[in-house]
């Protein structure tokens, strides 16, 4: 087996082919459409099948809508209907995950979830949900009193009434895990496109032909995961849609790291029928989070914070841990989840076609990714029986953004010859920002720099590092954080104040 | 970075003036082993991107810009046989005191007699004031702005709004003029500036509109700032035309480190808890600069970087009164915001900080009330803005009092 480790990535540069130039001519076995977490997960299983795969992405950086903000837990879907497509791709999606992760080098963090009720019909509600758990075979859990919990989690408010304790649900890394999936896609051979949007196409004679903003891309099969635009996606590639994408907003507040030690369970509420509710949890980087709020709006492209609605979530997180009066903000963010009016996954293959929707992937993308990717693998097995599974593929170690790892997996910042740490907030080393800047998936921006990285993502939100950030990226983002001066005015500055 | 002892008499975290007034302090008062750890490439703290004056007066009597003044206390407390380590980031407080450090090459300890820390303050960020709308870039803190245009000629937009009215707020007009970048506007939620009106700047701001009593509500853009929305003193919403904001003041001291430490924070000033001495809960730590309290000026750290520096020497030499027992003063009410010392012990050792500091949530007029077990110690007339220096004499506690001590405001009606 060929493993890339981080230091091997690092001193001699990553050995595949950089993925934007490569060849667009050729004919793809599968085209997918969304550079989110279900279209990396795709695109990985679909190149360990042995298919040629191209996979475009119409921002300029990959996990740029739904992806780009979640809750970051590999949930168990505990709550999911049993049954439902959802359940059975987050079931196949949590177990792969616990597979595979360290192969690839990502982190998993065993915290567990309390699901809290804090009222009589809530406390009510708690069987029927556990019954549920088990229907979805996640067991081991177990009913606790108010006393019990509190035991648990002194930190909690003593308005908790009861909860139940779900053992299997985790932390991980939210935007480590599809950069994983899609570096071993990658290595395997993979294309990347950036900044290519799918503008209309037609299928013809078995072969798809691609309309872009970089011009005909052509592919055996076409997978859309478009996410917020899945149902755009379909209109301009079928001229018709089956579901309409309706973005839910969810609001989230992230504290400094001295808060995290204020509650070790993902706490969530009990669910209602649209929302799973707020919930508390530590992130995997080490810092508290609460959100999200679930809000409906027609913009598929903005996730507005509004203050009013950022008190308020700051006023229940301090309900629920009355700790959190006295815990800094660090960052604050809203992403938007691509629901749609049904309640279940939309997953639909068009056999005359070779095409297959991958759509309304509401809020558990990141827990169900790898199984939602098994269910499409299997859809395309419908279409051809071109697969032919890699024998030795390629396993690439994504880079370690978390501290205190259970595999024991060190930070750069505790290695030596790191170069120096950039980013203070965050511990990121000048080594970490170079291997990325150089690697096949290069951010283009300052955002991708921050999901590759973590610069400038903790308390001080680039106050200490934008400098020397601005200076060390000069050049080598496509979107850069300032333009440079051609006279250099440092020092030419003549004019007192203060 | 080999040359980085295992042990010293005296580590000092952070190379601003506090930190360097101290060290240069403590070798002139005969401390063997001063070691002075940076995470920055350079040493001298925020002065090294504040290309203005008036820096120096006070330590060099000579009118210095803030990079060269930096550069001068990098010398004098090199001269002075202080040895400064830059490039070193401290991740962890540990009783002994000990240090655990990330270095270039790797993770290192170091151990001391004593610790002193000056990690100084930051401005409060676009997430922590919880302003809405969306995050596109060319939204910056006046000091990454300094940072980029200052250290690296950097320009991250072209004409932005400056949100806030505090000394650094025009300090950051001054250095987008430096940079050709042209405000369109400086807005303040209060009515009235929140730095005296700087009279010899005025001139020079003339044509960039000073909106108060205007509150930004979003941010507008993707890639970068398009447009902010505010609402204004007549109550509606505007939209201004922008490609950047500069999130300027609102300081708060850096002390992640002290949090995640066994030592005492003080929820008011967000620093360390220390006594007149600047002494920590433990008694192996101390604490100067800004990491105290936000925000003082360069002079006035390094004023009390060298006073702390003076109490750890005696500290070493066995002179300083036991930590305990100490009168704890702490405010109540919400009128005012912080006290610093937070502690004092009895003593009639010098203190290092000779006066308490206070600073005011909001626009405060009334009597300052100072009481032990409901009897009133000391009253005053009080009539302060947020953000401002107040002073008290320590005298204002009695001397050997101890337990707690009250200190709150009562208001003139309105």
């Amino acid at each position: 087996m060929h493993r890339i480790d981080k230091q091997a990535a690092i001193g001699k540069g990553w050995c595949f082919m950089p993925s934007d130039t490569n060849n667009k001519s050729a004919l793809f076995d599968a085209v997918i459409i969304g550079g989110g977490v279900i279209g990396c997960a795709i695109a990985r299983r679909l190149t360990l099948d042995g298919r040629r795969i191209a996979l475009l992405e119409k921002a300029p950086e990959i996990l740029d809508g739904a992806s780009k903000g979640n809750s970051a837990i590999l949930h168990t879907g505990f709550d999911a209907p049993p049954g439902s497509l959802e359940a059975r791709c987050m079931a196949a999606g949590y177990a792969e995950y616990l597979e595979i992760h360290k192969k690839l080098g990502l982190p998993l963090i065993r915290s567990g979830a309390l699901v809290l009720a804090w009222s009589d019909e809530e406390e009510a509600r708690l069987p029927a949900l556990m019954d549920q758990a088990r229907e979805n075979a996640v067991d081991n859990l177990s009913l606790l009193s108010a006393a019990e919990t509190r035991k648990l989690e002194p930190g909690l408010s003593t308005a908790v009434r009861a909860s139940f304790r779900v053992p299997g649900e985790y932390l991980i890394d939210p935007w480590s895990a599809p950069h994983a999936y899609l570096l071993q896609a990658i290595a395997n051979k993979a294309v990347l496109l950036r900044d290519c949007e799918v503008t209309g196409g037609h299928y013809d004679n078995g072969q798809w032909r691609l309309d872009t903003s970089q011009g005909v891309i052509r592919g055996k099969i076409v997978i859309n995961a478009a996410g917020l635009y899945a149902d755009i996606v379909d209109d301009r590639l079928l001229g018709k849609h089956d579901f309409t994408i309706h973005p839910r907003k969810g609001q989230f507040i992230v504290y400094d790291k001295p808060a995290a030690s204020l509650a070790s369970h993902i706490l969530l509420p009990v669910p209602s029928a649209t929302t799973k509710g707020i919930v508390v949890c530590r992130t995997a980087f080490g810092n508290l989070l609460v959100g999200p709020t679930a809000e409906e709006q027609d913009d598929r492209q903005n996730a507005a914070l509004v203050p009013e609605t950022l008190a308020a979530l700051r006023q229940r997180g301090e309900e629920i841990l009355p700790g959190l009066a006295h815990e800094d903000v660090t960052a604050i963010y809203a992403g938007l989840r691509p629901a749609s009016e049904f309640k279940d996954y939309q997953i639909h293959a068009r056999a005359g076609q070779n095409y297959v929707t991958v759509g309304g992937i509401r809020s558990t993308g990141l827990s169900s990714a790898l199984g939602v990717a098994r269910h499409v693998q299997a859809l395309c097995e419908g279409f051809d029986q071109d697969k032919n599974p890699l024998a030795d593929p390629i396993w690439p170690q994504v880079g370690n953004l978390v501290d205190d790892r259970e595999d024991k997996r060190p930070r750069d910042w505790q290695c030596p010859g790191n170069d120096g740490i950039i980013c203070h907030c965050e511990l990121v080393t000048r080594r970490e920002i170079e291997a990325v800047l150089s690697d096949p998936l290069a951010p283009q921006s300052l955002a991708g720099l921050k999901r590759r990285t973590r610069v400038t993502m903790g308390r001080c939100q680039g106050f200490y590092c934008s400098a020397a950030l601005a200076k060390l990226t000069k050049g080598r983002l496509k979107h850069p954080m300032a333009e440079g001066d051609s006279e250099d005015k440092a020092g030419a500055d003549r004019v007192g104040n203060d | 970075m080999t040359d980085l002892p295992l042990h010293a008499d005296v580590v000092i975290v952070g190379a601003g003036p506090a930190g360097l007034a101290a060290a240069t302090e403590l070798r002139a008062r005969g401390i063997a082993s001063v070691v002075v750890l940076d995470r920055e490439p350079q040493a001298g703290g925020i002065p090294r991107h504040c290309n203005h004056f008036p820096y120096g007066l006070r330590e060099f009597r000579q009118l210095l810009r803030g990079p060269d003044y930096a550069a001068r206390l990098v010398e004098t407390a090199k001269a002075a046989g202080v040895q400064i380590h830059t490039e070193v980031t401290v991740t962890r407080l540990l009783k002994g005191p000990a240090l655990q450090l990330t270095t270039p090459g790797g993770l290192r300890e170091i151990s001391a007699r004593h610790v002193l820390l000056c990690t100084g303050v930051r401005e409060t960020s676009r997430a922590a004031r919880l302003i809405g709308g969306v995050k596109p870039g060319g939204v910056v803190s006046t000091g990454a702005l300094q940072g980029m245009v200052y250290l690296d000629g950097l320009r991250p937009f072209r004409c932005p709004v400056v949100l806030g009215t505090e000394l650094v707020s025009f300090s950051a007009l001054m250095t987008c003029r430096h940079m050709g970048i042209r405000p369109v506007a400086m807005i303040e939620p209060a009515g009235r500036t929140t730095a005296r009106w700087p009279t010899g700047l005025f001139p020079r701001i003339q044509g960039i509109p000073l909106m108060l009593n205007t509150e930004l509500l979003a941010i507008e853009g993707r890639d970068q700032v398009t447009g902010i929305m505010v609402r204004g003193a007549d109550g509606q919403t505007h939209r201004i035309e922008t490609d950047g904001v500069i999130v300027s003041g609102h300081f708060r001291p850096e002390s992640s480190l002290l949090r995640t430490s066994h030592l005492d924070v003080d929820q008011g000033s967000g620093g360390g808890e220390i006594d007149q001495f600047g002494r920590c809960s433990d008694p192996g730590y101390f604490a100067a600069g800004n990491l105290l309290r936000p925000v003082e000026t360069a002079g006035w750290s390094w004023k009390e970087g060298r006073a702390v520096g003076r109490a750890m020497a005696q500290s070493l030499a066995g002179q300083l009164p036991p930590p305990e027992p100490a009168a704890v003063v702490k405010p109540s009410g919400d009128a005012l915001k912080l006290i610093v010392p937070q502690r004092i012990v009895p003593s009639d050792t010098e203190p290092a900080l000779p006066r308490f500091q206070l600073r005011v949530n909001r626009a405060v007029k009334g009597r300052l009330l100072v009481s032990a077990k409901g009897a009133v110690l000391f009253s005053t007339a009080i009539n302060a803005l947020p953000e401002r220096r107040i002073t008290l004499p320590l005298t204002i506690i009695p001397a050997g009092a101890s337990g707690p001590i009250d200190i709150n405001v009562k208001e003139d009606p309105a």
